[in-house]
């Protein structure tokens, strides 16, 4: 990866404060009004703030990486995808950066999240908190290249409605401001086919519980595959002008 | 008719950049029909033709941004992609504005760190004249300044090939003086530059070669001063009722007659013979005007054939206006 292509991809991404809007500040905000609240409150045998920190994170994390691909559809209304194309910096690094980006984005969120989170009173053991750690990393997989893929086929004029309508309906249907249907439901069986509900239960960590199983890693694994082919196609076809 | 002289005395060339045979359509538009070029390294070659002439579809494929239907393209014996990835090809598109959040030198710089050969920054800077607002934010700049930031972002590449669509559009008289002069050295410097332009002028002062491309095709290839002369042709412009056409046509110095209304316009490639003759054969001639023939015009004379010209839209013409040649 070029260093210095790296240093002021992140230089654009902190100057621009309309990033953390969906990432960092509502999803901070709303934690720390509704699990203040409920500081007391369990969910199954997960104390409220921890329960509500995982749905927190999935909500900012997907908003985080979704917003990557906001850059990436204003960047090609700006040509700038085509001088891109057209330089020497190849299309893996090209999408690595890409990746990195949004990665980073999620960490800040991931991190503020946990220290809001421990403020209201959310213990584990260190061990938990990295298994918790890995799991919405590897959770958030396919939502990276939805992002890349999305930024590559639409326009910057639909990407907010588009990144908006997206991001709201995978976090709420993966649960990320509750669960939905009772365990064992049909309408919750129908919801763990939404990778987004598996960010939420990496949340389950905390408690010792096996948070993904299987059907978690299945379907967080297909959905990864089909994204990123997605993602590679989408840059693919994208190279005319805007 | 077709003047394309180089194409008989230049063989193909391997070192530097051939497109072979280029066709490329987007559903019913035909926008390049069959493209040969052969450009020798070193070159500096003005693409020059009215809007819509394929231009930028022929420079696309050159860069390998859209893959042509048919035919090939190679520079310096290489692949489009694989001289992109090389680094030996830096261009400055037709569209396209620049990225936020970074300032002008900054900008200039993330583009520089891509290429394995920069040009220092600061000197780009100030041959493109920006060096005062290199502090600026990209997206704080006025029309004129972003395309010299443009300009700057394909000149710091130093390639081996350097591609300019339309580069000096929306530049001022002094901005278009300081970039030609930098480009001018670039040419002696030995590097090959392509640039495309409505400007018979442009073409003239800073190509050694002009390819014209009208239709999708290639209507002349040769030498500045060769096709100067085929297109830096003049009308002459007159009120006369009832003339004859056929006759006004076989007047000496003119090459097309038209007739609007009760007006005439003699498309001229010697307008000063041609004023000789006409006032001399039609002293009724009244309202008598000379201009410089707008590249339409040049074209429908090269080609004589006006019925066949499709996609020509209101906003086209406009353009031409004010885009015509002086010469
Ligand atoms: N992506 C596209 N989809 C549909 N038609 C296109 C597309 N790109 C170009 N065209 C059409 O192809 C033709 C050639 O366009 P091109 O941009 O190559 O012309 P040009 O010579 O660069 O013109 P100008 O001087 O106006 O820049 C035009 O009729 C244009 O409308
Ligand atoms: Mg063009």
């Amino acid at each position: 990866m070029n260093a210095i292509y790296f240093r002021y991809e992140i230089l654009r991404l902190f100057r621009n404060r309309q990033n953390f809007i969906f990432s960092l500040i509502f999803p901070i905000v709303l934690y720390l009004v509704i699990a203040g609240q409920n500081k007391d409150a369990v969910v199954g045998d997960l104390p409220f703030p921890t329960y509500y920190m995982a749905g927190m994170i999935t909500f900012g994390g997907l908003g985080a990486v979704i917003g990557g691909g906001a850059r990436i559809a204003f960047e090609r209304d700006r040509g700038w995808t085509r001088q891109l194309r057209i330089s020497p910096l190849s299309p893996l690094s090209y999408l690595r950066t890409k990746v990195a980006t949004s990665y980073l984005m999620a960490a800040i969120t991931i991190t503020l999240l946990y220290v809001a989170g421990i403020s209201l009173g959310v213990r584990m053991p260190l061990q938990r908190w990295v298994e918790m750690t890995a799991l919405i990393l590897i959770g958030l997989i396919p939502f990276v290249a939805l992002g890349i893929m999305l930024g590559h086929l639409i326009k910057s004029d639909s990407m907010g409605p588009v990144m908006g309508g997206g991001m709201s309906f995978l976090s709420i249907f993966g649960g990320a401001f509750g669960q939905l249907g009772a365990d064992g439901s049909l309408f919750n069986k129908i919801t763990q086919v939404i990778p987004s509900y598996w960010i939420v239960r990496a949340g389950q960590t905390a408690t010792g519980g096996r948070a993904w199983g299987t059907t978690g890693w299945v379907v967080v694994a297909v959905w990864s595959i089909v994204l990123t082919y997605g993602a590679m196609w989408a840059y693919r076809r994208d190279a005319g002008r805007p | 008719m077709t003047v394309n002289t180089a194409a008989l005395t230049r063989g193909p060339t391997t070192g530097g950049i051939s497109l072979a045979g280029l066709t490329k359509s987007f559903g019913d538009v035909h926008a390049v029909r069959g493209v040969d070029i052969e450009i020798a390294p070193g070159e500096t070659v003005a693409l020059l033709g009215p809007n819509g002439a394929g231009k930028s579809t022929t420079i696309d494929m050159m860069l390998g941004l859209l893959p042509p239907d048919s035919g090939s393209v190679t520079l310096f014996g290489r692949s489009a992609r694989d001289a992109v990835a090389a680094g030996t090809v830096g261009a400055m598109l037709q569209s396209g504005g620049l990225i936020a959040f970074l300032t002008v030198r900054e900008l200039i710089t993330m583009m520089a760190s891509l290429y394995p050969n920069p040009l220092p920054v600061a000197e780009v800077l100030a041959v493109t004249g920006i060096t005062e607002i290199a502090g600026q934010r990209t997206d704080k700049l006025s029309g004129g300044q972003t395309q010299r930031v443009r300009a700057a972002l394909a000149l710091v590449t130093n390639p081996e090939l350097l591609v300019l669509d339309e580069p000096t559009v929306a530049m001022d008289v002094e901005g278009r003086h300081q970039f030609w002069t930098f480009m001018r050295n670039v040419a002696s410097s030995g590097k090959t530059v392509v640039f495309a332009t409505h400007y018979l002028e442009e073409a003239d002062s800073y190509a050694d070669r002009i390819i014209l491309m009208a239709r999708g095709r290639v209507v002349a290839d040769g030498p500045t001063t060769e096709i100067k002369a085929t297109v830096g042709l003049k009308t002459i412009r007159a009120t006369l009722p009832q003339a004859d056409l056929p006759a006004l046509r076989a007047l000496p110095g003119v090459s097309l007659a038209e007739s609007r209304g009760e007006a005439i316009v003699l498309t001229c490639s010697d307008s000063d013979q041609a004023i000789r003759a006409l006032l001399s054969n039609y002293a009724q001639a009244r309202d008598v005007e000379i201009s410089g023939a707008g590249l339409e015009e040049a074209f429908l004379a090269l080609t004589g054939d006006p019925a066949a010209h499709p996609g020509q839209t209101e906003r086209d013409h406009t353009e031409h206006a004010h885009t015509g040649v002086d010469q």
